[in-house]
C-alpha cells in the first residue's frame, strides 16, 4: 500500500520534458479516472447529500438521519457484531498463518501443502454452502464427530449443539473465515520470510544465537512490513464473510452474526435510503480513518 | 579406545539425522492434518455428486428431515450413479442459462478491467507527476471500501442510467474497480525506469513504450489480476443479489443455494460443475495467484 511511493529516482532522468509526461499520464489514466468519478466519486457525494435528507421527499433534515441510526437497535447490534468479528478474526488469522508459514519456509515439499491451503480461496462460496449445512446442523458431522469422541474417551455423551441457531454461530463464521483465508496469509508470510537475506540469519547463528533467538531478534522484526500488509488484506477480506453468512443463514440470521453487511442489504431491500446513506457515510469515514492510520504506521517501518 | 570414541560419534550423527527426519515428518504431519480438513469438503462434493438419490436421502434425513440419530456418509457410495450429471446436463436448461450468465459476466468484467485498468496502472507506475501520489492513495482507499458502503451510490448511478436489472449493472461498476490496477501496478513497478528512458532517447513514443516494453515485461501483474479477478467474479454474490431482480439473469453462484436438500445429490453435482472452472484456473494460474497476492501486499 505504500505503493504510493512512485519511483523515487525517476527525477534523475528528466531528460524528456514534464509536459509530455503529464500528458501521457493523463491519457493513460483517463478512462479509469472518468469511470471512477462517474461510478464512485460523484455518486458518493450524492450519498453524502442524501444522508442529510429524508428518503422520499428529499427535504433537508440536518443530522437527523445520523441521530436515528445511532439509536437504531439493528445498527448498533450490527456494528457490535462486525467489530467483534474483525477483532477476533484478524489476530487469529495472522497468527495461524504465521504458525503454518514458519515450518513451511524450511521445507522442500512446501509447494503442495501451500496449494492445499490456498485452494479454498478458489472454491466459490455457493459450492460449499450445502457442505457447511451438513457439518453444522444439529445432527451434522461436527456433532457426530464430538459424540464419537465422547464415546471413545467416555467423558461425555451425545452432543447436540445447534451451531447455527445459538451463540456458536459466531464461531462457525470465524472458522469459515479461517478456512478460506489461511492460504492467502501463508503466501504473504512466506514471501516475507523468504525475502530475509540468508546471510543475516547465518551471521546471527555464527554469533551463537539459537533457533528461538533467531526468530525473536532477526525474523520477526524483519516481518513488520508483511504484518501490516496482512492486517490490511485480512480486513478487506473479512467483509466478504457475508457471503457465507448469508447463504447459510439468510437475511436475518442468529443475532450474533447479524453483520453490517446484512443490515445494509436489508435497508436496501426496504428502500430505507436515508438511514443507508447516513450509515454508509459513517462506515466510510471510519474505514478511511483506519486505513490512513494503518498506512501511517506502515510508512514508519 | 580411539576407535570406540569415533563409533560413538558416528552413532550420534546418525541419531541426529534420524531425529531430524523425525522432526520433518512430524511437522509435515502437523501441517497435513489441517490440510486434510481443508480438502474434505471437496471430497464430500465429489462423492455426493455420484451418489444415488435414495441412498443420499437416507444419509441426510437425520440432519435435514428431522430424523433420529446423526447424518451419515460413505466415501464409496453403495449405488454410484451418474444420474445427477445426466439430469443436470441434459434436462435442466436453466442451469445452462445461469452457467453462461456467469461466463458472460466474468469475461466482460475481466476484459473491461484490462482495457481500463492496465493503462491506468501503467500511468501510475511509469510517470511521477504532481498529484499522482495523492490519486493513487485515493485509488487504494477505494479498493479497500467494501461493496456495502458503495452499494447505495452504485445504485443511484445505475438507476439513473436505467441499467438496473441488466447485466450492465454488474459489469460496469466492476470494470472500474481499482483492485486490478493495484495488481498490474505491482508488475509494472518492477521495471527499471532507465529502460523507458533509453527507449525515449531512441525516439519511441509513450504509447510504443507501453506496448513494446511495459506490456511484455510487466505481464505477470496483469496475469495475476486476471487469475484473482476470475476467482472473485466467479464467486459473485452481493452485486447480483442487490441489482438483479430477474432470476434468469443470475449467475451460477446464486442458483446453487436455491436447490433444496431433498435434491442434495443434484445440488452437489451442480456444485461440482461450478467448481470445475475455478479449479481449472487455480491449477493453471497458481503461480500468478501467489504472485498476485504478493503484489497486493507489496512494500518497498
Amino acid at each position: 500500500m505504500k505503493a504510493i511511493h512512485l519511483k523515487k529516482n525517476a527525477k534523475n532522468y528528466t531528460i524528456i520534458g514534464g509536459f509530455r509526461k503529464r500528458r501521457a499520464f493523463l491519457l493513460f489514466l483517463l478512462p479509469s479516472l472518468a469511470g471512477v468519478t462517474l461510478f464512485v466519486l460523484l455518486p458518493f457525494l450524492d450519498v453524502v447529500k442524501r444522508s442529510f435528507q429524508t428518503a422520499v421527499t428529499g427535504e433537508f433534515t440536518g443530522i437527523k438521519n445520523y441521530g436515528v441510526i445511532f439509536h437504531n437497535q439493528a445498527f448498533l447490534l450490527a456494528v457490535k457484531n462486525t467489530a467483534r468479528f474483525t477483532v477476533v478474526c484478524i489476530p487469529l488469522l495472522v497468527l495461524v498463518g504465521l504458525l503454518v508459514a514458519f515450518p513451511l519456509s524450511t521445507m522442500k515439499e512446501a509447494g503442495l501443502i501451500k496449494s492445499v491451503y490456498l485452494f479454498p480461496l478458489a472454491m466459490p462460496t455457493a459450492t460449499i454452502v450445502l457442505v457447511w449445512k451438513m457439518v453444522f446442523y444439529r445432527q451434522g458431522f461436527l456433532n457426530l464427530f464430538f459424540t464419537k469422541l465422547g464415546e471413545i474417551t467416555g467423558l461425555w455423551g451425545t452432543v447436540t449443539i445447534d451451531y447455527l441457531g445459538t451463540k456458536a454461530s459466531f464461531w462457525v463464521l470465524v472458522g469459515s473465515y479461517l478456512w478460506k483465508n489461511t492460504g492467502y496469509t501463508v503466501v504473504l508470510w512466506l514471501a516475507g520470510i523468504l525475502s530475509i537475506p540468508n546471510e543475516l540469519i547465518e551471521a546471527a547463528r555464527v554469533d551463537g544465537a539459537g533457533r528461538w533467538k533467531c526468530i525473536r531478534y532477526i525474523i520477526l522484526p524483519n516481518l513488520k512490513g508483511s504484518f501490516y500488509t496482512i492486517v490490511i488484506l485480512s480486513f478487506l477480506n473479512s467483509f466478504k464473510i457475508y457471503r457465507e453468512a448469508y447463504l447459510v443463514a439468510g437475511s436475518y440470521p442468529q443475532e450474533d452474526i447479524y453483520l453490517l453487511q446484512h443490515l445494509f442489504n436489508n435497508w436496501f431491500v426496504n428502500l430505507e435510503f436515508d438511514k443507508m446513506a447516513a450509515a454508509a457515510v459513517c462506515v466510510g469515514v471510519v474505514l478511511f480513518g483506519a486505513i490512513m492510520l494503518l498506512q501511517r504506521l506502515w510508512d514508519r517501518t | 579406545m580411539k576407535k570406540g570414541r569415533k563409533l560413538m560419534k558416528d552413532k550420534r550423527i546418525i541419531g541426529n539425522v534420524f531425529i531430524g527426519y523425525l522432526r520433518t515428518a512430524l511437522t509435515c504431519l502437523c501441517l497435513l492434518l489441517p490440510a486434510i480438513l481443508i480438502v474434505l469438503p471437496v471430497l464430500l462434493i465429489l462423492t455426493g455428486s455420484v451418489m444415488d438419490s435414495l441412498e443420499m436421502k437416507a444419509y441426510l434425513l437425520p440432519a435435514f428431515g428431522g430424523g433420529e440419530g446423526f447424518i451419515q456418509w460413505k466415501l464409496m457410495p453403495d449405488y454410484p450413479t451418474f444420474e445427477h450429471f445426466g439430469r443436470l446436463l441434459f434436462m435442466t436448461p436453466s442451469f445452462f442459462v445461469l452457467f453462461w450468465n456467469s461466463v458472460k459476466l466474468v469475461c466482460c468484467i475481466l476484459i473491461g478491467q484490462l482495457i481500463v485498468g492496465v493503462p491506468a496502472a501503467w500511468a501510475f507506475a511509469a510517470y511521477s507527476v504532481r498529484g499522482s501520489r495523492a490519486l493513487f492513495a485515493l485509488y487504494v482507499v477505494l479498493m479497500l471500501l467494501p461493496f456495502q458502503v458503495t452499494m447505495l451510490s452504485s445504485y443511484l448511478v445505475l438507476d439513473r442510467l436505467s441499467l438496473m436489472n441488466t447485466h450492465g449493472a454488474i459489469i460496469l461498476p466492476a470494470v472500474f474497480s481499482t483492485f486490478p490496477i493495484f495488481l498490474s501496478y505491482g508488475g509494472f513497478r518492477a521495471l527499471p525506469p532507465q529502460l523507458m528512458e533509453a527507449a525515449r532517447i531512441d525516439g519511441a513514443g509513450e504509447l510504443l513504450i507501453f506496448v513494446k516494453i511495459g506490456l511484455p515485461l510487466g505481464k505477470s501483474g496483469l496475469l495475476s489480476a486476471i487469475v484473482l479477478g476470475f476467482l472473485e467474479y466467479w464467486n459473485l454474490m452481493e452485486q447480483p443479489l442487490a441489482f438483479l431482480e430477474d432470476k434468469a439473469l443470475w449467475p451460477l453462484s446464486l442458483y446453487l443455494p436455491e436447490i433444496s436438500w431433498m435434491q442434495a445429490g443434484f445440488a452437489l453435482c451442480a456444485s461440482f460443475i461450478t467448481l470445475i472452472p475455478a479449479a481449472f484456473v487455480f491449477v493453471l494460474g497458481q503461480d500468478y495467484l501467489e504472485q498476485g497476492i504478493i503484489y497486493s501486499g507489496l512494500k518497498e
